[in-house]
């Protein structure tokens, strides 16, 4: 697969000053605004069957995540078929897009998954801080897919991009991106660390010219991670990238999204922002775990009429 | 009732109405007189409709000559009292009536929309609370006048005449009372004819808070009330917020008299936008500042200044914003174009929009199918627009933005402030001096930098030149309600 | 020896307006006679036009960019030199006042004492208006928002008729302190220390237009004045309850500010609302980035 940025813009990645002054040439974000127009589509009030839609689909976009130090095989083999199978007892649950484990348990959930069609996603190149080398990183990656990751979930590099340097952190994408072959590259700003809507704004820029197929907000390991407003922002990225070079990338906010009002939030983002092109769990995914209980929950709901409790979906 | 007409896509919200169980209207309406509601000595009724269905919402009454006499004789009786009641007493009045607004907040936010046809969703997040917190604000200064910077012990002026629109029936309400209250005047309000409903539930809630009889009067009617209060000799202040004729009528009327007057009135605001603005917050900034309250707002950004060098993206991304904007049912949590209010509004605005059209601006609006029944209006841009159009000068009072461009700040300033108004305007660039450098010659009594339509009130709102004068909020809001300081022996 | 001293023929002055910096005839061609208070021919002064009228306001429109635009301080040294300027010519005022308004020589020095000390009180008046009058409003959201006073723009005075000098500059100052210009109607029958002001503001490094002023027949001048589109306020103080009331009528075109007459009492406390009564109040509002844990606030 041929790695190059879109072509409409090859120029801005030729050096470090070019794409420095197309990354400072984007249009400003007023956070103030940014944040109010997040918060505004976060009052649709979705009911009925636009909430029975919106809770599958949300559903079907989780990469269902296990992050842990203490992740087991044991542990990552039930979260395989919780995966593909999210409600026991309901077989009309879809499943979940893919799971998302450490680059060694890669094989353990390959496995498990037996030929599901749930993807394995791997975090890679030094996850969650992103400090070693390149060699490391590439290395990371490469096991990682070797194992038989369909999708790698990379970090960038946040110290060369707070400290301006974007050719590197360019370089390091597209060279995950070669290491990575036919897996899908989703790229990890760290949003909570870059700190301002215009940092995000360049990343998701910077991304997108360097070849990822996903946008991502955050590794969920530190204190701030996916916000309707920093979704938001990296959703109007997309959608003036795709308008501009002709290419959709996805979007993946992750961590904090625990609840299904939220998840719909989003998807409310998603519709209103990208559009409909983007419903659909090749374009959108959201990091999770415990989302996906609170969303069977509220399924069983629409489907029975009464509430559920904890004990009737599965603990993981 | 009415299809929501909206964007389509796999990804189609239900319908999610707010109910309407929650309102209880009267079928019938009298006039809230000395802290009752009495009969008017004449027999003249009117209708008030929704105007999203044109469902009759409860009859009212056309208040005369005589009844507006009963009603200012009244708020004169209760003036006395009213007045030398101590400021902390006052204010505790009115800290009642904004917690009485917060309680029954959602019944007047259905009740509002159901009479005025604009959003649930403006009702319940912008009307509603602003309104609570204007009482709550004014409530505030009734014990601290002499802080104020009015002189020591400022007297209040006695009784106010007070006129509203309808296109914020509640708050411009607030607007009037809460400030007129808590300077310790009386008064006598008028509500547009066409959203007559809020104003007689605040009756109820004046009620509820044990407000003393005859503090507060409402009269309905149409503009013959108005003239009837505005002319009556025993009203020491008028208070309008309407159209620039007829606040040009008032100052006439007015003219020679002891009478205090503030005018609110229109506008052709002017919302600019550089090549260096933060996009996609400018696009929003445009959204709301023509097509909130379906663009019936005096202070709207009805005229798009946009630099020529960045106009056409500014456009196309203008254009598939306004096709996800959803119109229909204002009751529907997830409406965002609202019904406009009257037919008579609705005539208006569509003979200045095919005015603009004859006069070869290019129109456009976004795919939208418009409800059957009631008064409606899609969603609008005129380009191609110029100074010597008439929408460029016009007020339309509706839903529809025209958009020009300039080249330089200089220009952008010259075209924003070549208006007989004077109300209101936007500037939408990352760029600080250049920010505060056309704020500063703008000619307007508010301007919005980097935002639009925000209201607050201890933020004053008011225009220049044919926008009228005097300031509703903040601390300059008492200054029309309170008897100047002036030297002995001037007036 | 002496008599030679006596009897040498006075050089008597002609009176002219003063428009857009210059001391000009007016356009009319036309004068009238201007009487001391016990009948005798003082002077013969410009009888002014319309179209006089008119040009003031041309004037006056010209000069406000760059008046209103002005540091407040800068407005300040101008009207503190207009003091100065004016205490030089204290004789010549005293005299003319006295004159004008029959007064004994002691009560017109009082006079233009104090109207020498308005000046120095407007002048001081200028830098800090807006801090009294404007300031930051605590909004519920993360906005800055700042309300400043603005001058109203061009402001049609009409001088009250009784106090010639002390009347005269107390209404003129409050207007053009804070950045209004001002197309003043002097006095219809003691218009001398008017027109003499013209000539000291002329000296004062104040921009020409920033104060014109016109002398004839006030309710002719005043009638285009308050109908005049390109005017934005007016100030009623010379006009008669009749004449008031026909001119806000007129000035309700439109909408102008008008402040009615009163009877005015010009030795007490000026206090400011002659100054608040020609201001516009501006609010701007920015976004703040809400400094919260949001992460990206900025």
């Amino acid at each position: 697969m041929p790695i190059a940025p879109a072509s409409a813009l090859s120029e801005v990645t030729a050096s470090d000053q070019a794409l420095r002054r197309f990354l400072h040439g984007l249009p400003g974000v007023d956070p103030v605004g940014l944040e109010a127009r997040a918060a505004s589509l976060g009052t649709r009030s979705i009911k009925a069957e636009a909430k029975a839609y919106a809770i599958d689909l949300a559903i079907s976009m989780i990469d269902l995540t296990t992050l842990e130090g203490a992740d087991t095989p044991g542990k990552v083999r039930a979260l395989a078929a919780k995966a593909v199978r999210p409600d026991p007892t309901d077989r009309t649950s879809p499943a979940t897009a893919a799971v998302c484990v450490y680059p060694d348990m890669v094989e353990t959930a390959k496995a498990a998954l037996n030929g599901a069609d749930v993807k394995v996603a791997s975090v890679a190149t030094a996850f969650p801080a992103g400090r070693a080398s390149l060699e490391v990183k590439l290395a990371d990656t490469r096991d990682a897919v070797a194992a038989g990751a369909d999708e790698i979930d990379m970090v960038i590099d946040r110290g060369a991009f707070l400290a301006g340097r974007y050719l590197k952190v360019y370089e390091e994408i597209l060279a995950v991106k070669e290491a990575s072959g036919a897996a899908r590259l989703k790229v990890i700003f760290e949003t909570g660390e870059l700190s301002t809507y215009d940092n995000i704004r360049r990343a998701s820029w910077l991304g997108m010219l360097a070849g990822a197929d996903f946008i991502k907000t955050s590794t969920g390991k530190v204190a701030v991670n996916a916000t309707p407003a920093n979704t938001l922002l990296m959703l109007e990225a997309v959608r003036d990238f795709r308008a501009q070079t002709g290419t959709q990338i996805g979007v993946k906010p992750a961590g904090g999204i625990r609840t299904s009002k939220d998840a719909i939030k989003f998807l409310v983002l998603v519709n209103e922002t990208a559009g409909a092109d983007w419903l659909d769990n090749h374009w959108f995914r959201f990091g999770a775990s415990s989302l996906l209980n609170d969303l069977l929950m509220q399924r069983q709901k629409l489907a029975t009429g009464r509430y559920s409790g904890p004990d009737y979906v599965t603990v993981d | 009732m009415t299809t929501e007409t909206t964007p389509a896509g796999p990804f189609a919200y239900a319908p999610a109405p707010e109910s309407r169980a929650v309102v209880d209207i009267a079928p019938s309406y009298g006039l809230f007189i000395d802290g009752e509601f009495t009969e008017s000595s004449g027999q003249d009724r009117a209708k008030t409709l929704s105007p999203a269905t044109e469902e009759v919402l409860a009859e009212y009454t056309q208040a005369n000559a005589e009844d507006v006499d009963r009603a200012v004789k009244a708020a004169r009786k209760a003036f006395e009292k009213w007045s030398a009641l101590p400021g902390a007493e006052r204010a505790k009045y009115l800290f009642r009536i904004a917690r009485i607004i917060q309680e029954r907040s959602r019944e007047l936010a259905v009740l509002e929309t159901l009479d005025n046809g604009k959003p649930i969703r403006e009702t319940r997040d912008a009307d509603l609370p602003l309104v609570a917190a204007h009482f709550f604000y004014y409530a505030g200064w009734a014990d601290k006048l002499d802080h104020a910077g009015y002189g020591r012990n400022p007297r209040p002026l006695g009784v106010a005449g007070q006129v509203i629109p309808w296109n914020f029936p509640l708050l411009m309400l607030a607007w009037k009372i809460a400030p007129a209250l808590a300077t310790g005047n009386t008064v006598v309000l008028k509500p547009a004819e066409t959203t007559p409903l809020s104003a007689l539930f605040f009756a109820d809630i004046c009620r509820q808070a044990g407000l003393p009889r005859g503090v507060v009067n409402i009269v309905t009617g149409d503009g013959r009330t108005g003239e009837a209060l505005v002319s009556h000799p025993g009203v020491d202040k008028v208070a309008f917020t309407g159209s620039t004729a007829v606040g040009k009528a008032i100052a006439r009327r007015i003219a020679g008299t002891d009478k205090r007057v503030t005018l609110e009135l229109g506008g052709k605001g002017a919302n600019i936008v550089f090549d260096d603005a933060p996009v996609d917050q400018a696009v929003e900034g445009i959204v709301n500042g023509i097509f909130f309250n379906q663009g019936q707002v005096c202070c709207a950004g009805s005229r798009l200044l946009v630099q020529e060098s960045i106009q056409d993206e500014l456009l196309d991304s203008l254009k598939r914003r306004l096709a996800t904007l959803r119109l229909g049912d204002p009751l529907d949590k997830n409406t965002d174009i609202g019904a406009i209010n009257s037919a008579e509004q609705l005539a208006r605005i569509t003979a200045l929009a095919d005015t603009g059209e004859a006069e070869g601006a290019e129109r456009w609006s976004a795919p939208c199918e418009l409800p059957s029944a009631g008064y409606w209006f899609a969603p609008t841009l005129f380009t191609g627009v110029t100074q010597a159009h008439t929408v460029a000068r016009d007020e339309i009072f509706g839903p529809v933005l025209s958009v020009l461009s300039f080249r330089t700040p200089d220009e952008a300033v010259a075209k924003a402030n070549n208006s007989q108004y004077g109300l209101s305007a936007g500037i939408w660039t990352e760029k600080g001096s250049r920010m505060l450098a056309v704020a500063s010659k703008l000619r307007a009594g508010v301007v919005w930098a980097n935002t639009f339509n925000k209201f607050d009130p201890t933020s004053p709102f008011g225009g220049y030149k044919e926008s009228g004068f005097g300031r509703e909020g903040g601390r300059h809001g008492l200054e029309a309600y309170l008897a100047p300081a002036t030297p002995k022996g001037e007036r | 020896m002496s008599t030679v001293e006596q009897n040498r023929l006075s050089v008597f002055k002609t009176y002219k307006l003063y428009v857009g910096g210059k001391f000009p005839r007016s356009e009319s061609g036309r004068v009238y006679e201007v009487t001391d208070s016990k009948g005798k021919w003082l002077a013969n002064a410009p009888l002014s036009s319309r179209k006089d009228a008119r040009d003031a306001v041309v004037a006056a429109r010209k000069a406000f960019g760059g008046w209103s635009g002005a540091t407040a301080y800068n407005r300040g040294q101008i009207l503190y030199r207009v003091a100065e300027m004016l205490e030089g010519r204290r004789e010549q005022f005293v005299r003319e006042v006295a004159e004008a308004e029959g007064l004994s020589k002691s009560k017109a020095s009082a006079q233009v004492d104090a109207a020498i000390d308005r000046w120095v009180w407007y002048a001081g008046w200028t830098d800090k208006i807006a801090q009294v009058m404007g300031g930051a409003n605590p909004v519920a959201g993360p906005f800055f928002n700042l309300s400043t006073p603005e001058p109203t723009g061009v402001v049609a005075v009409l001088a009250p008729q009784e106090s010639s000098f002390l009347g005269l500059v107390s209404v003129i100052a409050p207007v053009i302190a804070t950045g209004n210009t001002a197309v003043v109607i002097a006095g219809e029958k003691n218009p001398l220390p008017a027109l003499s002001l013209g000539e000291v503001l002329a000296t004062s490094d104040l921009p020409g237009g920033v104060v014109n002023i016109l002398s004839g027949r006030t309710g002719e001048i005043a009638a285009p004045l308050a109908a005049h589109q390109d005017v934005n306020g007016i100030d009623l103080t010379g006009a008669g309850d009749e004449l008031a009331k026909e001119l806000e009528i007129a000035a309700a075109d439109n909408l102008k500010r008008v402040l009615r007459p009163g009877s005015a009492e010009y030795t007490a406390d000026p206090g400011t609302h002659r100054m608040t009564a020609f201001l516009e109040t501006k609010t701007v509002w920015h976004p703040t980035g809400a400094l919260g844990a949001s992460g990206s606030s900025y």
